[in-house]
């Protein structure tokens, strides 16, 4: 900054500072109503939530005068979010594991040995990442239908699935994107060692490299568990039965048959992101890592 | 599973290679990697690889998904899809409107906040811990959330509205159609902006601070420094940002549906709103096919972009 000699330092500092406070203020003003604008909704939905279902339309205050708790209990039992929980629960968990096992295995393959035709593959298996293919669903419908894993009355195990085999094949790239560059940074000497001590292949990857790559591991089974938790469309297509649906497709069912009972719909969408939301707020830096590796990264 | 002694062949380096000579390594050692990747592949191969041939020939047969009877019709529904269907080319129209929205107003918002929260802001985390939050929750919930929110007779976006002297402009939103594409936009762009957030941030914090400081020295104002600076060596993220809001947002879905179900009439349908619709709403399956396919072509394009800039910056 240019500054006329003659100004005393004393003023100069002062200058700066209600500059640099003029400039905090500034930037706050900018982001303060972004907050709000980001906050709001929830914290509406979390208001009309403990409503009743006259009091919903006509008390606009935020903390309603009754809030009535009780919505939360008859949203689990009568609304069916308990069973879309457990389902979405359960759904989730076996995905993330799936996930995390296959690509463990598989970038485990590709950073390791170099085999006939590794190269295309992984860059096949990548490029599914890129290459959008906006009609997919239908073959997979068509797919899914040919397997008798679309849900029309069978057994439950069948639809179920068919909904979690795709989707471990769509978290699969990803996991593979994240984790073949961290066991390239695995010093192999490491492994030889174990190799040298009568280890095989699979022990000496179970025992020294699994551990070792604990954090990516953690960064692919938490955006594939976010992931999991919201997905929309292969449940939409899959499922019919309310008792197999996960979370997402039991809001959407629930909102189609009782179109204005907005205090238990809230309800159950509260209970819908209590876990991502607690899981966000413990492990906000590892989540965000993950995906701007996934747009940066090439 | 391969003994000890074979495996030693396949780490690379180890000092086992003084002992047999590949060629004896046997088959354990060579099935090694493709025992480690055979569930992906198979996995892979079953769900990503096979639905795309499955794809690519049932766009070229007239079938209405159950019966045994389907008939090859060639490129007809290609044909069909490019001249007699307007009302697909209006769903892509609308599409690109959420796209230029977004692209404009959702990037911009998202690179502003980042250069804010990236200036050593007060209260820079809890910022970027409430601005990434609308992303991680699910579309449909999301979507329900504002359907409330906007709702004609009790949403308080209307009594917001009628509170501040507004009440002449209050309306369905969503059911009316000359702003409720607009208005799925703007719940699109509330849901999307903290992405690209966090990722101009991220672009943000790779800049070596010295360079600021250098242009600092040289007498460059704020506005002279993100002109020269910031704007230079962000462009590629830029680029990264934008195609990919152009990818996930021409592919629009959960929301459409958990909002306007493609309506009022048309107002709000999308591409993939109106291949479900050719699948499940009227058993068009072949021409379901057909569709996913030109949209996916058109938006190939960005991807390529994309792959071209990616390989530049790596």
């Amino acid at each position: 900054m240019l500054m006329p000699m003659a100004l005393s330092p004393r003023l100069t500092t002062l200058m700066q500072r209600t500059r640099e406070w003029l400039g905090q203020v500034g930037w706050h003003v900018l982001c303060l109503p972004v907050a709000v604008s980001c906050l709001f909704p929830l914290v509406w939905m979390l208001s009309s939530s403990l409503k009743t279902q006259q009091t919903v339309f006509n008390d606009y205050r935020i903390i309603p005068a009754t809030p009535h708790f009780d919505n939360y209990v008859r949203a689990w039992i009568q609304g069916r979010f308990g069973i879309y929980f457990l389902n979405s629960l359960g759904y989730t968990a076996v995905i993330v594991g799936g996930v995390v096992a296959l690509a463990a295995l598989a970038a485990y393959a590709f950073s390791r040995f170099t085999f006939r035709g590794s190269g295309f593959l992984y860059k096949l298996l990548l490029s599914t990442m890129l290459v959008p293919i906006p009609g997919a669903f239908v073959a997979l419908y068509i797919l899914l239908n040919q397997l008798g894993l679309i849900d029309q009355g069978q057994g439950e195990w069948l639809p179920r699935l068919g909904y979690l085999l795709p989707q471990v094949n769509v978290g699969l790239p990803f996991g593979i994107f994240i984790l073949k560059p961290f066991f390239d940074t695995i010093p192999k000497e490491l492994e030889e060692s174990a190799a040298v001590d009568g280890c095989g292949p699979l022990r000496t990857f179970w025992h020294i490299t699994l551990p070792l790559a604990r954090p990516a591991l953690g960064v692919v089974a938490l955006l594939t568990a976010l992931s999991a938790w919201n997905e929309f469309l292969l449940a939409y297509l899959v499922f019919s039965r309310h008792e197999l649906m996960p979370l997402q497709r039991g809001l959407l069912a629930f909102h189609g048959a009782h179109l204005t009972e907005y205090p238990l719909l809230m309800a159950g969408m509260v209970i819908s992101i209590v876990p991502i939301v607690a899981i966000y707020l413990v492990m906000q830096h590892n989540i965000i890592r993950g995906i701007t590796a996934g747009a940066l990264k090439g | 599973m391969p003994s000890g002694n074979r495996d030693r062949l396949r780490v690379q380096g180890s000092p086992a290679r003084r002992g047999p000579l590949p060629g004896r390594a046997g088959f354990g050692a060579v099935a090694t990697p493709y025992a480690f990747i055979l569930p992906a592949v198979l996995l892979f191969s079953t769900f990503s690889v096979y639905p795309f041939f499955l794809l690519t020939c049932t766009s070229l047969l007239d079938w209405d998904g159950i019966s045994a009877t389907k008939s090859f019709v060639g490129f007809s529904n290609y044909w069909s899809v490019l001249t007699q269907d307007p009302v697909f080319w209006r769903s892509f129209g609308q599409a690109g409107f959420i796209t230029l929205l977004a692209l404009i107003f959702q990037n911009a918002v998202a690179l502003l906040l980042a250069i804010a929260v990236n200036r050593r802001l007060r209260g820079a985390s809890i910022y970027k811990t409430i601005f990434f939050l609308p992303p991680i929750l699910s579309e449909i919930v999301v979507g329900l959330i504002w359907f409330w929110i906007y709702d004609g007779n009790f949403g308080i976006f209307n009594y917001a509205l009628k509170a501040i002297g507004l009440g002449a402009l209050a309306r369905p939103w969503l059911a009316d159609p000359r702003t409720a594409l607009t208005a799925v936009a703007i719940i699109h762009m509330w849901k999307g902006f903290g992405w690209g957030f966090v990722i101009f941030l991220a672009g943000l914090q790779t800049i070596p601070e010295e360079l600021y400081e250098a242009a600092r020295v040289d007498g460059a104002n704020a506005w002279t420094r993100f002109r020269h600076i910031t704007l230079p060596l962000l462009a590629p993220v830029c680029v990264m940002v934008s195609i990919l809001t152009i990818l996930g947002t021409m592919q629009i879905f959960a929301l459409i549906v958990a909002t306007t179900g493609g309506g009022p009439g048309y107002h709000t349908e999308v591409p993939i709103t109106r291949i479900y619709h050719s699948m499940l709403g009227s058993s068009r399956f072949g021409y379901a096919c057909a569709q996913g396919i030109v949209f996916g072509l058109i938006l190939l394009v960005f991807s390529l972009i994309q792959m071209r800039f990616q390989r530049r910056s790596t």
